[in-house]
């Protein structure tokens, strides 16, 4: 169980911002950290670590890791991070990068074996590719068996076929381990697929919380499908206009009156939605 | 022919070097993690011997470690060291002539490091100094090479604060830059000539194998 509650301003690209957070996050829980860029996701992150300065509390089962401006030190708190560019320790070997940790050789032998890295353990960091070391970067993580495992952006840099791989493995992970997870994202399948609990921030308030399907499900009312999307071009043919929207990666063609293609600009984030239409009869 | 110039060059030198790494090391590594005001005040302290003539920062250590100051006063009261004209003396000074030569890439060694590294290590529960020792220095080593060898060539390279500080008492103070002035000064024009040789060819292996090494390391790490 981990009770937070935090306050602390920071200057970022947009200014000054405060960030204020009070969470209570339940033992085992995946929770997914959401929101655009600068919202103060991974400061959050950091600020869990010990790795920020901050005011407030945090108590992490019983255990005050904050409180009253004292702070258990970044060592002593039970924590795994896993970087977004890996941060792993370029000098030492895949298996010395685990060990390095905690010198239980067959915690790591497992580990490297729970995600086909076993092959791998006398090769350096520089010579694999970035899929391999964000997986050794979360085993070095589990090694010390954390309370808490704080994953920043992990697979952001990984190609989709990769990323899909490593979605199953963190599953597999977090089933083996029940570590309590705490996992910045961008991506809503990744967040479904993994995350049992979601908090949207932005500019540093929480202003969503609640399960991955009602938080990320944009249909709304009587509405069959709905679609988020970037509006990239209006064309006008002949006496309709027609719009190119972008939806993820793929562009769709979509018909719009003269009217909404005035009200339109160009970039614009858009919903595409579609009612299906059956007429009913009922008796009074 | 008498090398005993040269030995006393090279004990020098590796002295310096040494005590000069151990003060360095946790300057250099203050000035890399710190964001106070201090710092520029600081960087441009260590960074003044590069500056001064030698002739500036002779006078002022032979000052200071003669008996009229209180540092030459305390030394040679409760330790019976006399700094001035001796060889004690010429080590500390070198030490203050040396020490940009070595905190500066010592520095930027530490300044190379991705900050994440280091945080990785603070982590996994590991203390500051067993990150600087197995984390920071392994990953910095033409960094540490550089800042050790060119500590070592610049002490055997010196010559003014050497010649005010020790001046020039044979198998003591009278380091090989010294012999050669001395040499031309008598107009024995073979020995400057051999001693000069040696001199310029033993620089050059030395810092030859500095940058075969750094090039070798960055190849290593693919840079």
């Amino acid at each position: 169980m981990i009770k937070l509650n935090i306050n602390k301003t920071l200057h970022g690209a947009e200014g000054v911002m405060n960030l204020h957070a009070n969470l209570n996050i339940k033992k085992g829980e995946f929770v997914a950290l959401s929101g655009k860029s600068g919202s103060g996701k991974t400061t959050l992150l950091r600020i869990l670590a010990g790795l920020e300065e901050v005011k407030g509390s945090i108590k992490v089962d019983e255990q005050a890791w904050l409180e009253n401006d004292k702070s258990l030190p970044v060592q002593k708190r039970e924590i795994g991070f896993v970087f977004q560019d890996y941060a792993l320790f370029e000098n030492m070997t895949v298996e010395k990068n685990l060990l390095f940790v905690k010198n239980d050789k067959k915690l790591a032998q497992h580990l490297l074996e729970l995600t086909e890295l076993d092959s791998l353990k006398n090769r350096y960091p520089n010579s694999l590719s970035g899929g391999q070391k964000q997986r050794v970067s979360i085993c070095r993580a589990l090694m010390k068996k954390p309370k808490i495992l704080l994953l920043d952006e992990p697979l952001s840099a990984l190609d989709p076929t990769m990323r899909s791989k490593l979605q199953n493995e963190l599953l597999s992970l977090h089933k083996e381990f029940h570590t309590t997870t705490i996992m910045v994202s961008h991506d809503p399948s990744e967040i479904y697929r993994l995350a049992n609990r979601i908090i949207v921030l932005q500019n540093g308030k929480v202003i969503n919380d609640g399960s991955p399907k009602d938080v990320l499900l944009k249909t709304q009312g009587s509405q069959k499908f709905s679609f988020e999307g970037e509006l990239l071009d209006i064309k006008k043919i002949d006496v309709i206009y027609v719009a190119i929207v972008a939806i993820g990666q793929q562009l769709v063609e979509v018909v719009v009156s003269s009217s909404e293609a005035k009200n339109l600009l160009l970039g614009d984030k858009v919903n595409l939605s579609t009612k299906a239409f059956v007429p009913m009869i009922t008796q009074n | 022919m008498n090398y005993e110039p040269f030995i006393i060059s090279f004990k020098l030198a590796a002295l310096t070097a040494f005590i000069l790494f151990c003060i360095a090391l946790p300057l250099a590594w203050y000035l890399s993690q710190t964001s106070s005001r201090a710092k520029p005040f600081l960087e441009a302290l260590t960074a003044l011997p590069i500056v001064l003539p030698p002739s500036v920062l002779g006078f002022y250590i032979l000052w200071a470690l003669s008996y009229n100051s209180p540092i030459g006063a305390f030394f040679e009261d409760t330790f019976g060291i006399k700094l001035v004209f001796s060889f004690s003396g010429l080590v500390v000074a070198s030490c203050f002539y040396s020490l940009p030569f070595m905190v500066q890439p010592l520095q930027n060694g530490f300044e190379s490091i991705h900050k994440n590294m280091l945080e990785a290590s603070y982590i996994a529960g590991k203390s500051k100094l067993r990150t600087i020792f197995f984390i920071a220095l392994p990953n910095m080593k033409p960094a540490v090479i550089t800042a050790v060898i060119v500590t070592f060539a610049h002490t055997v390279g010196e010559f003014g604060v050497v010649l005010m500080v020790g001046g020039s008492i044979p198998g003591e103070t009278k380091v090989a830059s010294v012999a050669i002035y001395e040499m031309v000064e008598n107009m024995d024009y073979t020995s400057a000539h051999i001693y000069s040789a040696i001199m310029v060819g033993i620089s050059f292996i030395v810092l030859l194998s500095v940058y075969i090494f750094n090039a070798r390391q960055n190849r290593r790490l693919g840079l």
